[in-house]
């Protein structure tokens, strides 16, 4: 379990990126982070493992002040992906999966082979294990990304828009693996994006942010969309106006279910 | 054009290449002093380089001092350490030094700027300590560039070695300086002649160096690179 606690950020600058934040964050599930640019997902995530730190609050794990521990090894125990996969252009891939085990002080072979085991749990071939990333496609780097992240098997995996910067057909590919791998894995996954779509599928949890860095609501998809706290959050999912604004109505007998254009999304199951 | 003949002929006569004084001496002299400079001056600035580049501070202070050290008149700050050293190599050393430290300096510092600041985030977010991110990710993608310096500085040096014969009996300069002396204009465009192409044999081994410590994964994919990713390095933080 992750807790924020009265967690705040100024940087040195004076922007506050993150305001007053309380949140707890459940283990084994995904919690997305969502909200318009500049609104401070990536700084609350990165308060997690320490590459950013808090000026005010405390960030716990399993009720440990992260601030207690040294930043190295914090890191080493928590997997990461970023958006544009990060990866070492220098290194192979299979070598950069096999990264973070190396430091570990695992064995040169044994970390080459539990690499390749990964990049087949995130669906990449092993011929693939010897090339370099920029003879990857962005979909392919991305998960090689993942693997990445999960190759010293941490409780906790944090992702940052992982899935901005590939064509929207990939995108869908890699959710749906996201789905499934968590199924499997049921990490501590915190997720960050500023598509609520992709929040809303894959979110156990979600939680919008608005700018300033505060927090305008908590809760799981269904909850959101049933009460949102505020107009801004209403306005954010599209409740109101948007796509997800549907109604019923009835064509030739049929109960048709349309969104606020008119537009059918679907028929009414009986 | 005559002078050229001449000067051709003197590096050919086989005279000139025995004994003590002779050409291999001499050349033998001049490339091993560049080396001792070039060895004495990495130790100093790629360190500090590397530093600066990868901690971001004090870049102002490396670039005013390598300007400074840039300005100073070569032969002048010889002339100094000479007077306050004495003859011999005691007083070319440190004045070529000089002369080397800013390339070396500026290499170092623009290699490790040069690399997208997001791999580095990344290296630092899956928990490297600052110095693995300086070894296993800094310094391999900066080498290109860091060599560079270093090319640039040996080249200066190897030119620049001409003037230790000034204070010292040592090096190609030897022959430029005695031909001056006793008029033998042939000696002395001979050894110049020698001193260019010294350089340029250096200089073409560099040249491959370079070329073979460019990464292989940065290498392979030179054109996919230049197609898919912006020209300047994003923030890293997005
Ligand atoms: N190192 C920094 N120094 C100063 N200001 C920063 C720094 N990092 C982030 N900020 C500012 O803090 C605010 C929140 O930034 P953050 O990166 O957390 O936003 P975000 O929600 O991740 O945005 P995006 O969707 O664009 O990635 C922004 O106004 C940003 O400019
Ligand atoms: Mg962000």
């Amino acid at each position: 379990m992750i807790e924020f606690r009265g967690v705040t950020k100024q940087f040195p600058d004076g922007t506050v990126a993150v305001e007053g934040v309380d949140i707890v964050i459940p283990p084994h599930k995904t919690t997305v982070l969502v909200g318009s640019s500049g609104s401070g997902k990536t700084t609350l995530l990165r308060m997690i493992n320490r590459m950013v730190d808090p000026t005010a609050g405390q960030v716990l794990i399993d009720g440990t002040d992260v601030a207690t521990v040294e930043p190295v090894a914090l890191r080493r125990g928590i997997g990461y992906v970023m958006q544009n996969s990060g990866l070492l252009p220098h290194r192979k891939v299979v070598d950069n999966v096999a990264t973070v085990p190396l430091l570990r002080g695992t064995s040169k072979r044994e970390a080459r082979a539990h690499a390749l085991e990964l990049l087949d749990t995130v669906g990449l071939d092993r011929s693939l294990a010897e090339k370099y990333p920029a003879q990857l496609s962005g979909g392919q780097q991305q998960r090689v990304g993942v693997a990445r992240g999960l190759a010293v098997d941490p409780n906790i995996l944090l992702m940052d828009e992982p899935f901005g910067a590939v064509d929207p057909i990939v995108r869908a590919e890699l959710q749906q693996e996201l789905l499934r791998l968590q199924e499997e894995l049921g990490k501590t996954v915190v997720f960050v994006t500023h598509d609520i779509d992709e929040a809303f599928l894959l979110g156990d949890q979600v939680v919008i942010m608005q700018q300033g860095g505060r927090i305008s609501q908590a809760a799981s998809p269904v909850e959101i969309l049933a009460n949102p706290a505020d107009d801004f959050v209403a306005d954010f999912v599209g409740a109101r106006r948007g796509k997800r604004a549907l109604h019923v109505t009835e064509v030739d007998g049929q109960r048709l279910v349309v969104d606020a254009d008119g537009r059918p999304a679907g028929v009414l199951a009986s | 054009m005559n002078l050229v003949l001449d000067a051709i002929a003197w590096i050919l006569d086989p005279t000139n290449w025995e004994g003590v004084g002779g050409i291999p001496q001499r050349l033998w002299e001049h490339l091993w002093i560049s080396a001792v400079i070039l060895l004495i001056a990495a130790a100093i600035a790629l360190p500090v380089g590397v530093l600066v580049g990868h901690t971001g501070r004090g870049r102002e202070a490396a670039v005013t001092v390598s300007g400074a050290l840039r300005a100073l008149p070569t032969l002048g700050v010889l002339s100094l350490f000479a007077l306050w050293l004495g003859i011999g190599l005691r007083a070319p050393i440190p004045a070529l030094v000089i002369l080397a430290i800013p390339p070396l300096l500026a290499g170092a510092y623009a290699g490790i700027e040069s690399i997208d600041r997001r791999i580095v985030d990344a290296a630092r977010a899956m928990g490297m300590n600052e110095r693995q991110i300086v070894g296993k990710v800094e310094v391999p993608l900066g080498l290109p560039i860091i060599v560079g310096g270093i090319r640039s500085a040996t080249l200066q040096i190897i030119a620049t070695a001409t003037l230790a014969a000034y204070v010292a009996d040592f090096g190609l300069g030897r022959f430029i300086f005695s031909g001056l002396k006793t008029r033998d204009y042939a000696e002395m465009l001979g050894g110049s002649i020698l001193v260019i192409v010294l350089a340029l044999v250096v200089d073409g081994a560099f040249a491959l160096t370079q070329r073979l410590v460019v990464p292989a994964g940065v290498r392979a994919t030179r054109f996919t690179e230049l197609r898919s990713r912006p020209a300047r390095p994003r923030a890293a933080v997005g």
